[in-house]
């Protein structure tokens, strides 16, 4: 079951390092209130590229930018070359990115099944008659692609929470099985915004080893928001620190650390930013 | 490999409809009984199942019930499935009752004085073309489900109780258009017959024998609905657990979410309001045949309102819940005329209920509607499951009887 979830996820054979994402200095902003003020970056695939900073810094704002959800005044996005600037939320899915949200986002009325089947959704390739009558193909399809959910289902662990409502799943579950149902989706982005948020110990080290697995294994893209520094820090190939939506200091997870603007940004201190549009 | 009785060793068969045999037998059970309470007292093998039969008023009822839940879980595909609240289903129910009845029924025609030359003259007051059950039909559902198609951009940018109001709108709309097209509807208080129910000369409006047993009119379209309901109710159930069925849901649970997964919102929403007004129009063209009239003044508000509360109270998001509340609705008036009438040792437990229009602290029409206010209240905050869910609970009680868990 293993080798057939690689099989369906395994993206196309580019190496490593090849950008996925780039994003060149984007600007949003509501009415007065600048939430984006000159962000670039690239993430490349094979690469935990992970944002941080305060509250309110604007990082799930970038994931709204990136999905379609809002489109920022200024700036580029481009995803393998297809600009993203103003594509609805579902064809940006369609290309390759998949999501998890701070707030869980499943549909609570539906099963673990049925929420990653949903994942699935652009790869069960039948249409409406097709589905009313259910045989042939519609069968088929769905037969095939509940063998990749069963995959997922056994990667995260979560075998014995297949058939239970989702409302009825405790928290870190619920977590796991969002982080599932955009495994489903095989995408070559995955953008994972607080995976750990609200976690105990135990499960943010369980989504911690899914994390460097699903690297591993799958080789994505992944671009993480996360508020524990210990995890971004161990998990992160490239750190990006953000202010106000202004960057302040791109690198390794090392340099950030111990960068002075970055600390004082934390502790709430005067710090430099870099300009809008500067070198992030 | 045939390992345990009832073990699920593949894919298919654990998304299956019946997923056990003990489920596949009860559901016969289930459809003889409906037949034989149909075939009723013309059954002359068994004759002690005479009492089990419907007759008389109970069987027309019954005839407005099955078709009533064709159209039920038509609504509950929009709104139970799709969570898209549509106060508008009387329209597509007219629509297709119209429709229906323009293309198979009869045309009503009156000799009228021409003045300029004094003699007698055919005037066509309401159009008909007679055609065959299996053109007009179809028809019916297609009209209205194009009608859904152009109302269902509306349906993109709205949600909630906005929905419901431009909905809502759609209703009046729709009355308006049914009393003002008096060459198609006939008019207010006026009428026309509706589409014969004629299947390649089988006339299921007419009294007659059917491979040897003598059938009611009612009784033949109570089968004709029966069959529809059967093959309209296992389509619906299809769509709802494939990857329509889902992206639906995941629409009515958090729509944004949905966009996100992949799923275009606007082209969801359609395929809902487009299948949910196939059914309706279906529904609305043969829920009059039985009586061979129909009238404008029918598709209003409270014909949209009766919809609501047969899903609300059979169950949201369940077909055989959609045919439960269908039947309870269906015979809710006869429920409380049986009520009204009742005595327990000599007194009238219900004596507030008047027969008469008149007199009486509530009259009939009154109870009927006080009670489908309060039972729409009750199952909302009781059982927001409705039947279905007490159904449930039912099942699961004896599943595991004698025990308690």
């Amino acid at each position: 079951m293993r080798a057939q979830l690689l099989h369906e996820i395994l993206p196309a054979a580019v190496p490593d390092g090849t950008p996925l994402l780039e994003i060149h200095d984007i600007h949003l902003s509501f009415a007065g209130v600048k939430a984006i003020d000159g962000v670039s970056l690239t993430v490349r695939r094979g690469e935990v590229f992970a944002v941080i900073g305060p509250n309110g810094a604007g990082k799930t704002s970038i994931f709204n930018c990136i999905s379609g959800v809002y489109r920022p005044q200024r700036g580029s996005l481009s995803f393998e070359g297809h600009d993203l600037l103003g594509m609805r939320p579902d064809r940006v899915a369609d290309l390759g990115v998949a999501r998890t949200f701070q707030n869980i986002e499943l549909f609570p009325q539906l099963t673990v099944l049925d929420n990653l089947m949903l994942g699935r959704h652009q790869h069960l390739r039948y249409g409406t008659p097709a589905a009313m009558v259910r045989i042939g193909k519609a069968a088929r399809e769905e037969a095939r692609n509940r063998a990749v959910v069963e995959g997922i289902v056994e990667f995260l662990d979560i075998q014995q929470h297949r058939k239970s409502f989702v409302a009825m799943l405790p928290y870190g579950i619920q977590k796991r099985v969002e982080l599932g149902r955009a495994l489903a989706m095989a995408p070559r982005l995955l953008l994972l915004d607080e995976p750990t948020s609200g976690m105990n110990l135990e499960e943010t080290e369980d989504m911690a080893r899914f994390i460097t697995d699903i690297r591993r294994e799958l080789g994505i893209g992944i671009l993480l928001v996360d508020h524990d520094m210990h995890l971004v820090m161990d998990l992160a190939d490239t750190v990006l620190a953000i202010d106000f939506g202004r960057p302040i200091a791109v690198g390794k997870p090392r340099e950030i650390q111990s960068n002075q603007d970055v600390i004082r940004a934390y502790l709430g201190q005067e710090h430099a930013v870099a300009d809008p549009g500067g070198s992030a | 490999m045939r390992l345990r009785p009832g073990l699920v060793a593949d894919y298919r068969s654990d998304v299956a409809i019946f997923r056990s045999n003990v489920q596949r037998f009860w559901f016969a059970v289930l459809l003889v009984a409906v037949v034989l309470l149909g075939l009723g007292g013309t059954l002359p093998l068994i004759p002690g199942l005479v009492d089990f039969s419907l007759t008389g008023d109970l069987l027309l009822i019954a005839v407005s019930a099955v078709f009533a839940s064709i159209g039920a879980i038509g609504l509950n595909i929009v709104t139970g499935f799709a969570g898209q609240v549509s106060l508008g289903h009387a329209f597509f129910l007219g629509l297709g009752a119209f429709t229906g009845a323009v293309l198979g029924g009869s045309e009503v025609t009156r000799q009228v004085v021409d003045l300029s030359t004094g003699q007698f003259v055919e005037k066509t007051l309401v159009v008909g073309y007679q055609l065959d059950l299996s053109i007009w039909l179809p028809a019916a559902g297609l009209v209205a489900a194009l009608a859904g198609l152009i109302v269902a951009p509306v349906a993109f940018r709205l949600r909630g109780l906005y929905l419901a109001f431009v909905t809502l709108g759609l209703v009046f709309i729709g009355d308006h258009l049914f009393r003002e097209a008096s060459i198609l509807t006939g008019g207010v208080g006026v009428g026309r017959p509706t589409g014969v129910p004629s299947l390649f000369g089988f006339r299921f409006d007419q009294d007659g024998e059917f491979f040897g047993i003598f059938l009611e009119k009612e009784q033949k379209l109570f089968f004709l609905g029966l069959v529809l309901l059967i093959v309209l109710g296992f389509v619906a159930k299809n769509l709802a657990r494939s990857r329509v069925g889902r992206a639906l849901a995941a629409i009515r649970d958090r729509d944004i979410a949905a966009e996100m997964m992949g799923i275009p919102l606007a082209r969801y929403k359609m395929i809902a309001f487009v299948v949910s007004s196939f059914y309706a129009g279906v529904a609305g063209a043969l829920l009059y045949s039985a009586i061979g009239h129909l009238e404008p003044g029918t598709f209003n508000l409270l014909l949209s309102i009766e919809f609501i509360a047969m899903v609300l109270i059979g169950g949201v998001s369940t077909v055989s819940g959609s045919i439960m509340g269908a039947v309870f609705i269906t015979f809710l008036p006869k429920m409380v005329k049986w009520l009204a009438g009742i005595t327990v040792f000599g007194l009238d437990p219900f004596f507030f209920i008047s027969d008469s229009p008149a007199g009486g602290f509530v009259n009939l029409p009154q109870m009927e509607l006080i009670l489908f206010g309060g039972l729409i209240v009750v199952f909302l905050i009781l059982e927001p499951l409705g039947l279905y869910g007490i159904w449930i609970r039912i099942r699961n009680y004896w599943k595991a009887w004698p025990f308690s868990y």
